[in-house]
């Protein structure tokens, strides 16, 4: 966060370097940032971030901690509206749509645009229940079956279907934590959003339970345009096809993956992913 | 968008539910005040607050209050000589000597003190109490101030003894282990550091007390007799202001008579002096919070 | 003064205040225990199927509860009817919409300080405004409208700790779905957040089932020989009864009040054991809806 209270701060921000993907078959752009700003009431935590995240591509955000990459993860579907004395300037566009327009249904917006936290939240309900909320808020289902037939495809799609077919009707809390946080991206899938964002979504699982995260990351791209926020460097270098590196609020740099990690254009994205800070 | 519509629907019942609260103090202060200015048509308020005869229920009428203003105070003063040491030490006990065991266990028990029906002290404070009393004191009369006094310090001391408990608590350790580490024993710490610390924690639950015995109406009622008398003598029927409204309520007063207002002139009195000592222990308590959040 | 002296003037010290503290823990308890032991022995051979049926009579022989149980019953249910929308809705409001604002901290203060006024204020309250304003007379709706205004402050403050303890967690899973913010609290907070809000709802009507006072300001009878009839109707209550038959002189109405103490007493530990009862299940649940 920069602390634009504190003037003996001079730090010399490097340009931001977005490269266009050379070669490989452009797919159009889902969401545009364009000069986004953000404030924690006087404390600026974003500044002037502008990128493009494209369809059914897997787009991640890396940086150390505190850089801003979940708080502008959460500008992508309006969620930091939810606490107090937060502020937004510049635009943030899905579709062409500027989503903090005065016309924008900002429920809507949170359907098609869904995320996955952290830490898996089920519902204190049952597996079934959990995937069936969204679709009940949203009034998205006319008849029992049609809602049967949905929540089996949710599961599915987020491969927990073979676990838990035969107990939909027990405590989603009885999962372990990776079929939990599977169970939360089969609830978000069943809203059938455009776009997936995952803030860390394997940060507190195994290392087999983070693996079978990554193949289905993998095969929902195919579906699903998907951002994901990572600490983990090797995790964004295997999982993703465009990174984004954010520091202290700015973005720094923004291009394919494979030319981030081994090739990249700042020094300060070099120095990260090298390790010299972390 | 019906959908928005509903929600903004929902929002205003809601905030209508929150701002009846207001409404309640406004209604509050406005039956009083009412109640109170019809009073004051017929009696001077110079008579009612410095006059020393108590008598509307009488053929002669007087109307100074000060001899309900007399018996409340006594019987307070009573209540808070009781609670206040015990309390206190109860507090320091808890916080500072007992096993947690104890404290587990000790500490719902006391609430439940706090939680028995008032009617039920006032049976206790008249027919075992004052009987008791009557065995060390010959000249207590069957009603009485001291009796209900202790009752009443009885049932607030719940109140004195947690709110003084957090107030202990909230004295950081570091405190604590300074004395000690100087040589202090317990009590010494206790009482020349941790006390202090916390002073105006236990002011706070002090005047709360005191509140809550000024509003106490069914002990005093059983208890303490109908006789308006300006005395700081305990052994003598008197009258609180509370006992006063019960009185009248259960006579048969016509409303709009000047009798029917006095309960609301008394009941004014009543409300100001609680309202105003709590006002007083909030902000005491703030302040505490303030230095030890 | 010597050193080994000083020393031992401390100890001693130390030791007293500890006994000082000790005794009067132990007094306060004692003095519990020697209340519940005079009234049970007092009253408890009085209770009996007649106490519980028989309307009240001159003969204190015969006289009994009915109508004040039925009356306590009808006031309760209806308060408890009145006080318990009213009050959830604000700390929801409060909870969950706009709990910061300058409008939400005076809204708290004046609940507090609502909490600390006497309850036969709210009588007076219930006097002039339910009584006489809204010419509701001396009934049963009059009675239970003021104590519902007595116990919300109860009620809210509970509700708001029950609320506070649905973790953040649940509501953004919700909203990221696309749930607007009462769809939420609607079909999540509220009822994950009920055992904590039912706790508090059943010791606030514990407090009202004992309140003598305001009762008695509004009208409550103090001689009813029969039981309410409807809301509008004369009555009285558990506590009001046992008031008037220990204002009474004769020794045999003191017994009688001794007894209803009982049957109060033993409502009382009933109510407050459910309460306990589901907090502790509530809690070991951990919570499935």
């Amino acid at each position: 966060m920069i602390d634009t209270t504190a003037p003996s701060v001079r730090i010399r921000m490097p340009a931001v370097t977005v490269r266009q993907e050379q070669g490989a078959a452009l797919t159009p752009v889902k969401i545009t940032a364009e000069q986004l700003s953000f404030y924690y009431g006087r404390k600026r935590a974003l500044e002037d971030v502008s990128l493009n995240i494209h369809a059914n591509r897997v787009t991640a955000f890396i940086g150390p901690s505190g850089c801003g990459k979940s708080t502008f993860l959460r500008t992508l579907n309006r969620m930091n509206d939810i606490i107090l004395g937060t502020r937004v300037e510049g635009s943030v566009t899905l579709d062409g749509l500027d989503i903090y327009g005065p016309s924008t249904d900002v429920v809507e917006l949170r359907r098609r645009v869904g995320m996955v936290f952290q830490k898996s939240n089920p519902f204190p309900k049952s597996i079934f229940e959990n995937v069936a909320y969204g679709l009940r808020v949203n009034g998205m289902v006319g008849s029992r079956t049609e809602l049967q037939d949905r929540v089996e495809r949710s599961l599915r799609a987020a491969a927990l279907w073979e676990e838990i077919s035969d107990r939909l009707h027990e405590p989603a809390l009885a999962l372990s934590g990776g079929q939990q946080q599977r169970l939360c991206i089969a609830r978000a899938l069943a809203v059938e959003p455009d776009v997936l964002l995952m803030d860390e979504p394997a940060s507190a699982l195994d290392p087999i339970a983070t693996q079978r995260i990554e193949e289905l990351i993998h095969e929902l791209k195919r579906t699903y345009t998907i951002v994901i926020v990572t600490h983990n460097m090797q995790q964004a270098a295997r999982v993703s096809d465009t990174t984004a590196f954010f520091w202290l609020g700015r973005l720094i740099e923004c291009d394919r993956t494979d030319k981030i990690f081994t090739a990249p254009g700042e020094k300060l994205t070099e120095d990260y992913v090298t390790g010299r800070f972390g | 968008m019906t959908r928005r519509r509903f929600e903004s629907g929902v929002e205003l019942c809601l905030r209508f539910c929150a701002g009846l609260s207001v409404l309640v103090t406004g209604g509050i202060f406005l039956v009083l005040l009412m109640g109170t200015l019809a009073f004051f048509r017929d009696v001077s308020p110079i008579d009612f607050l410095f006059g020393t005869s108590w008598t509307p229920l009488f053929f002669n009428k007087q109307f100074g209050v000060l001899p309900l203003v007399a018996g409340t105070f006594l019987v307070s003063l009573i209540a808070m000589v009781v609670a206040l040491p015990a309390g206190l030490a109860t507090a320091i006990y808890l916080s500072e000597y007992a096993p947690r065991a104890a404290r587990r266990t000790v500490k719902p028990i006391l609430e439940i003190l706090a939680g028995v029906p008032t009617v039920v002290y006032g049976y206790f404070a008249l027919m075992f109490v004052t009987p008791a009393l009557q065995q060390i004191l010959p000249n207590l009369a069957g009603f009485n101030a001291l009796s209900p006094g202790i009752v009443i310090g009885i049932m607030i001391l719940p109140l004195v003894s947690s709110l003084s408990e957090d107030a202990i608590h909230s004295v950081p350790t570091a405190l604590r282990e300074a004395a000690y580490a100087l040589g202090a024993t317990r009590m010494q710490a206790t009482l020349r550091v941790v006390l202090p610390a916390a002073l105006s924690g236990i002011s706070a639950a002090a005047i709360l007390a005191v509140s809550r015995a000024i509003g106490e109406t069914m002990i005093v009622t059983i208890a303490a007799g109908q006789q308006p008398r300006l005395t700081m003598n305990p052994m003598v029927p008197i009258e609180t202001m509370t006992a006063y409204i019960v009185q009248v309520s259960l006579g048969d007063a016509p409303a709009g008579t000047l009798e029917y207002n006095t309960l609301f002139a008394v009941g004014m009195l009543l409300f100001a002096n609680t309202f105003v000592l709590n006002v007083i222990s909030n902000v005491l308590r703030e302040r505490f919070k303030a230095r030890y959040a | 003064m010597s050193a080994a002296f000083h020393r031992l003037w401390r100890t001693l010290g130390d030791r007293l205040l500890q006994v000082t503290g000790l005794a009067a823990t132990v007094a306060a308890l004692l003095v519990l225990a020697l209340l519940l032991v005079d009234v049970f022995a007092d009253g408890l051979g009085r209770v009996s199927w007649q106490f519980l049926t028989s309307f009240p009579s001159r003969r204190a022989a015969s006289a009994g509860l009915f109508p004040a149980l039925m009356g306590s019953l009808y006031v309760i249910t209806l308060t408890a009817i009145l006080a318990v929308p009213v009050g959830v809705g604000a700390a929801v409001y409060l909870q969950e919409y706009g709990s910061q604002g300058r409008l939400a901290r005076l809204l708290e203060i004046n609940i507090a300080n609502l909490a600390g006024v006497p309850s036969i204020v709210y009588g007076l309250l219930g006097l002039g405004l339910f009584v006489r304003a809204l010419g509701f007379g001396r009934s049963v709706l009059a009675g239970s409208a003021t104590l519902a205004l007595l116990v919300l402050p109860v009620v809210i403050l509970a509700t708001r700790e029950a609320l506070r303890t649905v973790p953040q967690e649940v509501r953004e899973g919700a909203y990221a779905l696309g749930a607007t913010r009462w769809q939420t609290i609607w079909t999540l907070v509220l009822p994950m957040a009920f055992p904590g809000i039912l706790t508090g709802v059943i010791l606030a009507l514990s407090r009202a089932i004992g309140e003598t006072a305001p009762l008695i300001t509004i009208g409550a009878l103090t001689y009813v020989p029969f039981a309410p009839d409807g809301i509008m109707s004369p009555f009285t209550v558990l506590p009001i009864q046992i008031f008037n038959w220990v204002s009474r002189p004769q020794a045999d109405f003191r017994v009688n009040a001794a007894a209803g103490i009982v049957v109060l007493l033993c409502l009382l530990v009933t109510m407050n054991g459910v309460a306990a009862w589901l907090r502790d299940r509530y809690q070991s649940r951990g919570g499935t809806t």
